[in-house]
């Protein structure tokens, strides 16, 4: 067996020089290297996590701390699954999650197919669409409050430009019915890019000679797309749709400062419901059963989704 | 360039290029709107119909970094002809100067936070991503997996223990304590995408260099860190963008002393009802400087945000 080059200087040297030479041995150098990566996330990430499952079991609260904790096991779980406000967040939730999931991918993948055309600018051109998601979330609600502004905004202004509608008739953030669509729209605009440029990858991964082969075989453009196309981009699309449905399940920063949850509690997504719970009524430890239980929600649907993205890239 | 069966036609470039010109432009005009929103006089930008040509004003800038009050005849009298440009658009309004707003010292912060936190996530991670990259460590895979899955709990639920910890330990509301917390929330990001850069590195550029006499250290700043500069580099940038965007945790575990700007940029509105040109100003101030790094930047960034979501 043909030895690597360490060994092979390992042997020529005699130990204790090796050790004078390379300073500290390998062992020492990993730990060194490793533990404050570890420390830290240790006590930002896993240290707060179990703080929070223990606090889910109490009935502490923030703004009382003389009252005594009692440990009331599974009572705050309770309380959450049977609450009809849980479920209606639930809806708000599913609702974002996929109508951005739905545009995000439509308009991603297009952009992403025409790109691919490799016309003259396209990668300045690409780099402009990007633009949006390097941007705060919160910042950007912010503004966007003021171009939904029914008479000055200029969205209402545009669509009023377009459709002929009054742009006073309608508030978007107002609205009860459009508030909903209101933090679509926004986050389609801001996150298409992102799923854009994953389907972009997936395009370019696809080598030229395949379609070759398949025009030899007279199959036409069509057919090419979509048993080819489709199917070789579909992991990479998979992927997106993951990233996204993560980021959008934790959604805070960009509807708390678009809409606030409301009116009513139209947009209040499970995020912003937590901190009401967590943060203005101050029930910290059903708020603390209520971040296991989305925490939970999140790991279980990502792993049983992660198996099926495995499935497609087997094939 | 090799003919190709797959080459698009000219046709077709066109109208590839046509509709996606179409699309950046739908993009960039909210943009464009907040920018010029910037420039306007108040009056302007409540106008309707919106106005897209107007005249440019730097009342909102001014708004932005200065307190003002009003002032009666008595005091401008004694206070004389403006000295400073800014002076005389503030007196026109029949208001007077009494001192700088807060903008300034929020963006400040968010500076030193930025800065301070990818500073550290990237020493760190790219430490911790070489040993995982190159020595045995046990359990190594599933650890890798597990510092990234840390990312996917909503930040809020985060929140709390670590609002209580802060409580205790005296960190809520300082720098320290804000670096600390955006080091650890990047440190898995970057120990990820790190450990993929160096991972493609040759092992046996190193293996010359320890023939070489190097020590493990020389050789890992000497050989492998020059190699993997440019991963590391893009790394770094993803890190700052995130610790400059964020606005959860900044919200809750900030107030006075170490706020960032994003928490911050919403209340400028609140100030005297509804000053939208300082808002946009404030915003502009803040989101300019991310898209110039972006297009700067675009080859890398752009592979960036590819590779990172690929691997995982």
């Amino acid at each position: 067996m043909p030895k690597s080059a360490i060994e092979r200087a390992a042997e020529v040297t005699p130990p204790a020089v090796a050790r004078r030479i390379k300073g500290l041995s390998d062992r020492a150098i990993a730990w060194i290297f490793v533990t404050p990566t570890i420390v830290i996330l240790l006590a930002i990430n896993i240290f707060p996590l179990i703080w929070t499952i223990w606090l889910s079991f109490t009935n502490f609260r923030v703004n009382r701390p003389n009252n005594a904790v009692e440990f009331i096991g599974l009572r705050n779980y309770e309380r959450i699954l049977t609450d009809p406000d849980t479920w209606m967040t639930m809806q708000a939730t599913a609702h974002f999650l996929f109508w951005t999931i739905f545009f995000q991918v439509l308009i991603g993948f297009a952009l992403a197919y025409l790109i691919n055309k490799k016309f003259k600018g396209n990668d300045m051109w690409t780099t402009i669409i990007v633009l949006p998601m390097m941007l705060s979330p919160a910042v950007v609600g912010n503004f966007w409050t003021f171009l939904y502004q029914p008479q000055i905004g200029f969205f209402n202004y545009v669509v009023s430009f377009f459709t002929g509608v009054d742009p006073t008739s309608f508030s978007m953030i107002g609205d009860v019915s459009l508030a909903p669509w209101s933090i679509v729209i926004v986050d389609t605009w801001m996150w298409t890019p992102f799923v854009m440029l994953i389907c972009l990858a997936g395009l370019r991964s696809i080598p030229d000679n395949i379609y070759e082969a398949a025009e030899c075989d007279r199959a036409s453009k069509w057919r090419q797309f979509w048993t080819i196309t489709i199917p070789m981009v579909l992991p990479f699309l998979m992927l997106a749709i993951l990233f996204r449905g993560i980021e959008n399940f934790k959604m805070f920063d960009l509807v708390v400062q678009l809409t606030g949850g409301g009116p009513g509690s139209t947009t209040e997504l499970t995020s912003i419901n937590l901190k009401r719970e967590a943060f203005e009524k101050w029930r910290t430890g059903f708020a603390s059963a209520y971040a296991v239980i989305l925490f939970v929600t999140v790991f279980g649907l990502a792993s049983i989704y992660v198996k099926a993205l495995n499935r497609v890239k087997a094939r | 360039m090799s003919f190709s069966v797959n080459e698009p036609s000219n046709r077709q470039k066109w109208g590839a290029g046509i509709l996606v010109i179409s699309y950046a432009i739908i993009t960039l005009l909210p943009l464009l709107w907040i920018i010029a929103t910037g420039f306007k006089s108040p009056a302007d930008s409540i106008s309707y119909p919106p106005k897209v040509l107007f005249e440019p004003s730097l009342e909102g800038y001014v708004n932005l970094f200065t307190t003002q009050t009003r002032a009666s005849e008595e005091t401008f009298e004694a206070l004389g002809d403006p000295t400073t440009w800014y002076d005389e658009i503030v007196r026109k309004k029949g208001m007077v100067i009494v001192g700088p707003s807060r903008f300034s010292e929020r963006f400040l912060n968010s500076v030193i936070i930025g800065f301070g936190s990818t500073f550290f996530a990237i020493v760190l991670g790219t430490a911790a991503a070489y040993a995982f990259s190159r020595f045995r460590v046990p359990l190594k895979d599933d650890l890798l997996f597990f510092i990234l899955s840390t990312r996917m709990m909503p930040p809020i639920a985060v929140a709390i223990p670590i609002f209580l910890m802060f409580r205790q330990l005296g960190l809520s509301d300082t720098h320290a304590g804000m670096i600390l917390l955006y080091t650890g929330v990047n440190l898995s990001l970057a120990v990820w995408l790190i450990n993929g850069f160096i991972d493609e590195i040759p092992i046996e550029y190193e293996e010359a260099a320890l023939i070489d006499g190097y020590t493990r250290f020389q050789a890992f700043y000497k050989v492998v860190l020059p190699q993997a500069a440019t991963g590391i580099a893009s790394t770094a940038i993803f890190c700052l963008i995130f610790a400059w965007n964020e606005y959860a945790f900044a919200v809750l575990l900030t107030s006075g002393n170490a706020q960032t700007a994003p928490p911050f940029i919403p209340t400028i509105i609140g100030v005297g009802g509804f000053d939208w040109p300082a808002m946009a100003a404030g915003a502009t101030i803040f989101l300019l400087p991310v898209m110039v790094f972006t297009i700067l930047l675009r080859k890398h960034l752009l592979s960036g945000i590819t590779f990172g979501a690929v691997r995982k």
